[in-house]
């Protein structure tokens, strides 16, 4: 086990040595960035939009239901579910997500061109394959992850005061007053800084195992799942990891 | 042209090269057969670069490809046209974005320039009302004369081409034979062709190299291969009946021909 993480962290990075070099023609690598850019965010901002609205939703009632004492004012739950979702639950939830959604369609999508040869056509054409297809898709992840999350932070706090609101627990007034409480600008930087971490180990990850797919259809599959997974298990990593260190 | 020179290849103990020379003349159709596993694949991924070679040297007009580095290799790769077994079309493009795909990358011009390039390329391999169709919404014989349009559209110095006949019917699989063969006297292109198609054997190969566990074992034209006393490439080339009965009809028609001596003589091959 220890040598087959050897092994893949040594390939992973030498993975990333060959995505740099000077681009054959700069135009057609940015048409390949703004191109993953549209599949990887708004692709993804279906699923992030109705899995943050019911994410903050649920905080809220949940929230309410735990703090059931009449001395600590309503306001708070607002804070809570602010500080929950901007902490947690819009980068590390919404990544986890993601790491299904657009992990799984770069792993099957460069496997796919392995196992057609049209990664060996551009190789023939003297296109470097790396650069051209893996650096946009972590660029356009790096880039477009974090923004999903910060939409996921808006839209979580939204549902939680649309949930709050429609079944009593909390008044919009009590809510947004909540909101404004103790706010510190550092949880949003964290946030970023974890949506950023997020953003590069799901788009560089998948883009490992789909790349290096060899064999048939099944071994696509196969690569789309272990890239999910191992994406999964490094973003809960990396969740603990940051939070140790920057909180 | 492209002359290897004793290259080796080992997959960890298993040797699948063992030591193969021989020379790919421009302006002819130069075909490497074999029965699976005799090493022809893993010989054509080298001469193209797509694996490194253990020994030996792959010299593209007389400048040695295996001691180039990756931006040198970039250079002689942009003067090499692929057709792959399988096409490797890009699919979210249609067939006129995947032939101007080279074009967009390396090609210099304006657009206009491009476009009409590419229309030309499509006209050569009788698909220009294809244009704007998918490769999904294509037949497999169509998908092979997009490679071919794709694979020229940068006027190349050299064609590879992996088993182009597998998979279509006799019609069409002459119908590329043809193709394959006009663009390389047209343009003087050192074509060189991995084949089990026999028909592309005695029609296109102007040039032959049979590879047999790894080793060439016999070298010679289409007209060589009539009159070749090598058991191996014998039992390889002729084997039905009907084949054997195909090659004496065409001896008696080299015998008729008068120069029935020099053809003996020449069936010999060049042994390794």
């Amino acid at each position: 086990m220890e040598f087959r993480f050897f092994y893949h962290f040594g390939n992973f990075l030498i993975m990333l040595k060959g995505m740099f070099s000077r681009p054959e023609n700069m135009k057609m690598y940015w048409k390949q960035f703004m191109q993953q850019c549209v599949d990887i965010g708004v692709g993804s901002f279906g699923i992030v939009f109705i899995i943050s609205l019911f994410m903050g939703g649920v905080t809220t009632l949940q929230t309410a239901y735990q703090l059931v004492s009449p001395i600590i004012p309503k306001s708070t739950i607002a804070q809570v579910v602010r500080d929950t979702i901007i902490l947690e639950f819009a980068p590390t939830l919404t990544s986890i997500v993601l790491a299904g959604v657009v992990g799984s369609k770069i792993a099957s999508e460069l496997g796919n061109m392995r196992i057609s040869e049209q990664i060996d056509a551009l190789e023939i054409m003297g296109i470097n394959t790396k650069g051209y297809l893996i650096m946009p898709k972590i660029l356009a992840g790096v880039l477009m992850i974090p923004i999903l999350v910060c939409c996921a932070g808006f839209l979580g706090i939204y549902g939680g005061k649309e949930a709050g609101v429609l079944s009593g627990v909390i008044s919009s007034e009590q809510f947004m007053q909540g909101l404004r409480q103790e706010f510190k600008a550092y949880n949003v930087f964290f946030a970023m800084a974890k949506s950023y971490t997020f953003g590069f180990i799901i788009a560089s990850v998948s883009a490992y195992y789909g790349y290096n797919v060899s064999g048939g259809a099944l071994e696509i599959g196969k690569a789309s799942t272990t890239a999910v997974v191992v994406s999964c298990v490094l973003i809960l990593f990396m969740d603990y990891a940051l939070t140790a260190i920057l909180l | 042209m492209i002359e290897l020179q004793d290259i080796r290849k080992s997959f960890g103990d298993k040797e699948i090269l063992k030591g193969v020379s021989a020379v790919m003349e421009s302006g002819k159709v130069n075909l490497i057969i074999g029965s699976s596993g005799s090493g022809k694949t893993v010989m054509m991924k080298c001469i193209v670069g797509l694996m490194g070679v253990d020994s030996g040297k792959i010299l593209y007009d007389n400048q040695d490809f295996t001691a180039m580095d990756e931006k040198e290799k970039k250079v002689i790769r942009q003067q090499i046209g692929m057709l792959f077994q399988g096409s490797a079309l890009f699919d979210s493009m249609t067939v006129e974005q995947n032939v101007m795909f080279p074009l967009e990358m390396f090609g210099t011009g304006t657009l206009k320039e491009k476009k009409n390039r590419v229309a030309e390329c499509l006209e050569r391999v009788q698909l220009k009302d294809a244009a704007k169709k998918f490769p999904a919404e294509i037949s497999g014989g169509m998908k092979k004369r997009v490679g071919i349009a794709r694979a020229i559209v940068l006027n190349p110095k050299y064609l590879f081409c992996d088993e182009p006949n597998s998979g279509l019917d006799p019609q069409t699989s002459l119908l590329i034979d043809k193709l394959i063969t006009e663009l390389t006297k047209e343009y003087n292109i050192t074509t060189v062709i991995n084949t089990h198609d026999m028909n592309t054997v005695m029609e296109s190969g102007d040039h032959i190299v049979y590879m047999y566990q790894g080793l060439k074992q016999w070298e010679g034209s289409n007209k060589d291969i009539v009159f070749s006393k090598d058991q191996r490439l014998n039992d390889f080339i002729f084997a039905s009946e009907f084949l054997r009965e195909a090659k004496e009809i065409r001896q008696l028609e080299m015998f008729k021909d008068g120069n029935w001596r020099n053809q003996l003589n020449k069936g010999e091959g060049k042994q390794p």
